[in-house]
């Protein structure tokens, strides 16, 4: 399994998440996720615009082998979705960190970063996972 | 844990996820499940099946057994090695398992049963056996691989002892044979050519090795499903099941009605519903919207009646969703499945969608 990228936060739920520059956060799946799933063929992607809440379902991606929910991190408003995820969601697969990214929100208050894992805390969730 | 097979340190050092199947760890990919189907369309692929239950039947009245216990007919199993495939029921006439039934010689028969159904399948077949005086062995000590894809069998033949490989290749489909210590047969579960190979349990390693280094590519059971499912052919516990008859299973051209005067176990009930009218079908359906097809999804026909999808999944062949469905009863093309909670549009198809690496329904 590859590093775990250092300056992202994220869930029990294998996504990450990237605090931007303009207050944004940018949301995806891990690595150990997209491998536990396998290729995807299908992103179903929500609206801009749309309010999420913390815990909520926002986007479903679907491999060959199943479909799974990814649920918003934070409170906040869809800023922008990663369109081009429709014609190649098997970037998920090659660029889980980066090109994969899937949604992007902007928060409706401060994060409460104790409710999110740090790289660390990430890791060692797998290290039980698999042990 | 779950039971191993005997190639189970092979998996792991090809780098297999492993998935409990009916008890067993089995795996269920090396890495790319969509490159794995692929190879099996294009090239080959091996897969571990000795969880499969082997069961062998001997007696002098094995066959007049089997004419009562299946609901096709072994009396068309003429030839040795010949094969057939076959429904296993209930007294009302549900699926108690499907299955492969192998000629051997006049006193012995040959079963592949489902791994999931092992224990039940056992315990009916003894309990029917018992007035027929044949006795019932499972081989659980033979490992069972499946090497398919249109190279599939010249890649394995030099695996074959010489004396009995061109026999091997000239095997015609849904035959096998005994080749020494091997039993060979030209079935599978993938919709492409190639042989399903038994042999005691110490040999599976050597020729697993033997095959990948020959550029066969291992495959795990999530590839065999998407292969099946291309390929139309129905799982046992998902399409039907103890509660459904093979005639709302898509499974009408495995019984056999005649000779009319031959009893087999639930035969009474499947006549009457083969007479009625509002029996479900059982067809293929092609998603025409953008999604995925998955299992026990809901399916609306407007103006007749709800279905479900039976298996569903993605095609890498075709590159759209595919999946098999129970209908309602009706002359119909067009239908709707509930994707949550949105209506998308599915087509009726001719299955099967996928045959011999080619695509054969219109997309």
């Amino acid at each position: 399994m590859s590093e775990l990228p250092g300056d992202l936060l994220y869930t029990s739920d294998h996504e990450w998440l990237r605090r931007e520059d303009d207050g944004s956060v940018t949301i995806g799946i891990t690595d150990h996720a997209q491998a536990a799933l396998g290729d995807f063929v299908y992103v179903e992607l929500p609206e801009v615009g749309q309010d999420v809440d913390i815990g909520g379902d926002m986007a479903v991606v679907e491999s060959v082998k199943a479909a799974s929910d990814v649920y918003a991190p934070v409170d906040g408003t869809v800023v922008a979705v990663n369109e081009s995820l429709a014609d190649d969601p098997e970037k998920i697969n090659a660029s889980p960190y980066e090109d994969g990214w899937i949604v992007k929100l902007q928060p409706s208050g401060d994060i409460d970063e104790g409710t999110l894992l740090t790289p660390d805390a990430y890791q060692n969730l797998l290290d039980e996972e698999e042990a | 844990m779950g039971k191993k097979t005997p190639k189970h340190h092979k998996h792991i050092e090809a780098g297999a996820r492993i998935v409990d199947f009916g008890g067993w760890d089995m795996p269920l990919h090396y890495g790319s499940q969509k490159e794995e189907h692929h190879a099996v369309r294009t090239n080959a692929g091996i897969f571990d099946v000795s969880h499969m239950t082997i069961v062998d039947l001997k007696g002098e009245r094995v066959r007049d057994f089997l004419r009562f216990l299946l609901s096709n007919d072994v009396a068309r199993l003429k030839e040795a090695g010949k094969a057939l495939y076959t429904c296993m029921l209930n007294e009302d006439g549900g699926v108690i398992d499907d299955l492969i039934v192998y000629f051997m010689d006049e006193s012995w028969f040959r079963l592949v049963v489902n791994a999931a159904t092992r224990d039940k399948d056992l315990a009916w077949i003894n309990k029917q056996a018992e007035p027929f005086d044949v006795t019932v062995s499972e081989r659980a000590e033979l490992a069972m691989v499946a090497v398919q894809g249109p190279n599939a069998r010249e890649l394995v033949a030099p695996c074959i002892e010489a004396e009995w490989r061109q026999t091997a290749l000239d095997l015609k489909p849904f035959y096998g044979m005994e080749a020494g210590d091997l039993f060979i047969a030209r079935t599978g579960y993938t919709g492409e050519d190639g042989w399903e190979i038994v042999m005691p349990a110490a040999q599976a390693t050597a020729l697993w090795d033997r095959l990948l280094a020959a550029g066969v590519v291992p495959c795990g059971l999530a590839a065999r499903d998407t292969l099946r499912l291309e390929a139309a052919m129905n799982l046992y516990g998902s399409d039907m099941d103890e509660t459904i008859s093979p005639l709302e299973a898509g499974l009408d051209w495995t019984i056999a009605w005649e000779p009319d005067d031959r009893d087999f176990i639930g035969r009474g009930p499947l006549e009457e519903m083969r007479a009625d009218p509002a029996r479900r079908r059982f067809v293929g359906l092609l998603l025409e919207d953008k999604g995925v097809l998955r299992n026990h999804q809901r399916i609306v026909v407007e103006g007749i009646g709800e279905g479900e999808i039976t298996s569903g999944g993605f095609s890498p062949t075709i590159g759209r969703s595919i999946a098999l469905a129970r209908l309602p009863a009706g002359d119909y093309d067009n239908a709707q499945v509930d994707v949550r909670g949105k209506l998308l549009n599915v087509r009726v198809v001719k299955t099967p969608f996928v045959r011999n690496g080619q695509v054969r329904i219109e997309v």
